[in-house]
């Protein structure tokens, strides 16, 4: 089985986030990169693949040359091989569509990709990937196991969980629950030594239209202070609720 | 040329997030001098979207799509969006229709917007406010296709009622075997309690709570309000409580009117996946937590006296305002 999955490289978690140039554009200075987090689930359930059922994990990225510490980090976790399309990513439909090129050059069995990134939200670039290749497709995917060409997979969904059955080629929208926060590996020395010999192939985008554009952006208002009630005096907040904020 | 909408529903009934994203293409629609035209597949009240502004139901009655399949479904509403020559497609922020948004955008060669939180700021060109950043910024994207597919934000922009006359057809969309390739299996839907999706009101507990044995009075509280439960994510990661259940950034959004954070300090990933939410309560023995500088009503004290007190509090209130 031959797996590509998809890392977007994303603010850390824990960034501030600020705009640049009249509030038009992301301002990155001082910001640590890392994997995104849904892809990084995806990434590790791939490592399983490999390890157990001894599949091949590629990884593929669309951005310029600042992500290669991201890949490479991939690759320190396991991956054999690393695909950068060289291009600022512009719109979800702009990543899907040279994502579908990697895809369909590499000839990939299953394609994870993170249900959304944590700097954009889109979470439309595996849905759009999968409609382009015309391949399978399970989104917010908590749980995946393949066995030949067949695959069952656990899908969140809004107060529980779906249990899906369909079969390979399939595209995977993956978050946490594909592995547990704990599965979750930091690169050692030998997998960052390794990483370095690994191929990391760069190659050129496709032609895509760009169907969205961000103008501004600005930041949440800024919030007045908290409103503190006793602990001996519980009622009050109730009265608070309900004839203040009249929430309740 | 009708704005379209796909008008949400489980087991038969409309959700309540149908109405929403109604009224939100009830006021595109008044933008572009258009009307608005709904989707509904098996829903037996599909005339009550009248009241939101819905002048034309299309009606998909198939058991086929008794289980909800984002395929199928993208397959149904993009048919319904060619037969009406529909512009602009208004879908919501569950689950279900984030799964089949990007389907459907790409046989449309739409330009796809999620997170949707305002009306549009202008409809030429069309641009819409979205949050970004896991609710850190916003950002007011144009979207420069032909067609143009909006997911709008829970509880972002309310239910409003526009009273027009809605008259129902029959819609048969044609769907092939490929529509069906990704089979339901099994739904395990925990029935009988509110879901953090459709909640007006979540309760959320964090590690102050020192233990899952503890629940019992964060379960009480959130059967008091109506409300959904939810925690954080040290508490998801230590299993005290499921996945599900998990909200922040990496977790559920919470874009209720009212959050309620229970023994959660506020890591900064915490807070920005609950911003949205109207109005937040803290409770926390530290006066120093994070949290307090993002909530709108706090109380410094331990949990374990203050919780119970306010249960009891709530159902006195609720006993008067019955």
């Amino acid at each position: 089985m031959k797996i590509l999955v998809c890392i977007s490289n994303v603010p850390d978690t824990t960034s501030k986030i600020n705009f640049t140039e009249g509030d038009t554009k992301f301002d990155t200075n001082g910001v640590q990169f890392v994997i995104n987090p849904n892809d990084e689930f995806g990434l590790t359930r791939a490592m399983w693949f490999k390890e157990k059922q001894g599949a091949t994990v590629h990884v593929a990225t669309v951005g310029g040359a600042q992500t290669e510490p991201t890949i490479r980090k991939a690759l320190a976790i396991g991956a054999d091989e690393a695909i950068r399309v060289n291009a600022e990513p512009k719109d979800g439909f702009f990543v899907a569509k040279q994502l579908a090129e990697v895809v369909k050059n590499g000839g990939y069995d299953l394609v994870i990709a993170g249900r959304e990134s944590i700097d954009y939200n889109g979470g439309m670039v595996p849905g759009m990937l999968a409609t382009l290749l015309e391949m399978n497709f399970v989104n917010t995917c908590i749980g995946l196991e393949i066995e030949g060409t067949q695959a069952t997979a656990l899908r969140e969904i809004d107060g529980g969980k779906e249990k899906l059955s369909t079969s390979l080629p399939l595209v995977i929208g993956g978050q946490k629950g594909l592995v547990e926060e704990s599965d979750l590996r930091i690169p050692n020395m030998r997998g960052i030594m390794m990483a370095r010999q690994k191929a990391l192939n760069v190659v050129e985008p496709v032609d895509a239209p760009q169907l969205t554009k961000d103008g501004k952006f600005d930041k949440p208002a800024p919030k007045g202070a908290v409103k503190l009630v006793s602990p001996d005096n519980v009622g009050e907040l109730v009265d608070l609720l309900h004839n203040e904020a009249k929430v309740i | 040329m009708s704005v379209l909408v796909y008008a949400e529903s489980l087991k038969g009934k409309l959700k309540k997030n149908a109405f929403e994203v109604a009224s939100y293409a009830y006021k595109v629609a008044q933008d572009l001098g258009t009307t608005v035209t709904a989707v509904t597949f098996n829903a037996q009240d599909d005339a009550t979207l009248g009241t939101y502004g819905v002048s034309k139901i299309l009606k998909v009655a198939n058991d086929k799509l008794d289980t909800f399949n984002a395929k199928a479904y993208a397959d149904a509403l993009a048919q319904a969006a060619k037969a009406e020559g529909a512009k602009v497609i208004v879908l919501s922020s569950s689950s279900d229709t984030k799964f089949l948004a990007p389907i459907l955008a790409t046989k449309m060669d739409a330009g796809y917007v999620p997170n949707v939180v305002a009306a549009p700021d202008s409809t030429s060109p069309f641009v819409v406010k979205r949050t970004a950043f896991s609710n850190k910024g916003f950002a007011h994207t144009e979207i420069s296709s032909d067609v143009k597919v909006i997911g709008v934000s829970n509880n972002a922009y309310g239910v409003v009622e526009n009273n027009v006359s809605a008259a129902v057809e029959d819609f048969n969309p044609s769907l092939t075997d490929g529509d069906f390739a990704v089979k339901s299996v099994e739904v395990d839907r925990v029935s009988g309690k509110v879901t953090i999706a459709d909640a007006d009101i979540v309760v959320s507990g964090g590690r102050g709570l020192k233990g899952p044995e503890n629940w019992g009075m964060i379960e009480e509280l959130a059967q008091v309000l109506g409300a959904a439960t939810a925690c954080s994510k040290p508490v998801s990661d230590l299993g005290w409580r499921p996945h599900g259940e998990h909200v922040g950034q990496t977790g559920k959004p919470v874009a209720s009117n009212l959050y309620i954070a229970i023994g959660i300090s506020g890591a900064i990933q915490h807070l920005a996946g609950v911003s949205s939410s109207k109005v937040k309560v803290v409770i926390n023995n530290d006066p120093e937590a994070p949290f307090f500088k993002a909530a709108d009503y706090g109380i410094v004290g331990d949990a374990f006296e203050v919780v119970p007190k306010l249960i009891e509090k709530l159902k006195e209130f609720k006993a008067q305002n019955a």
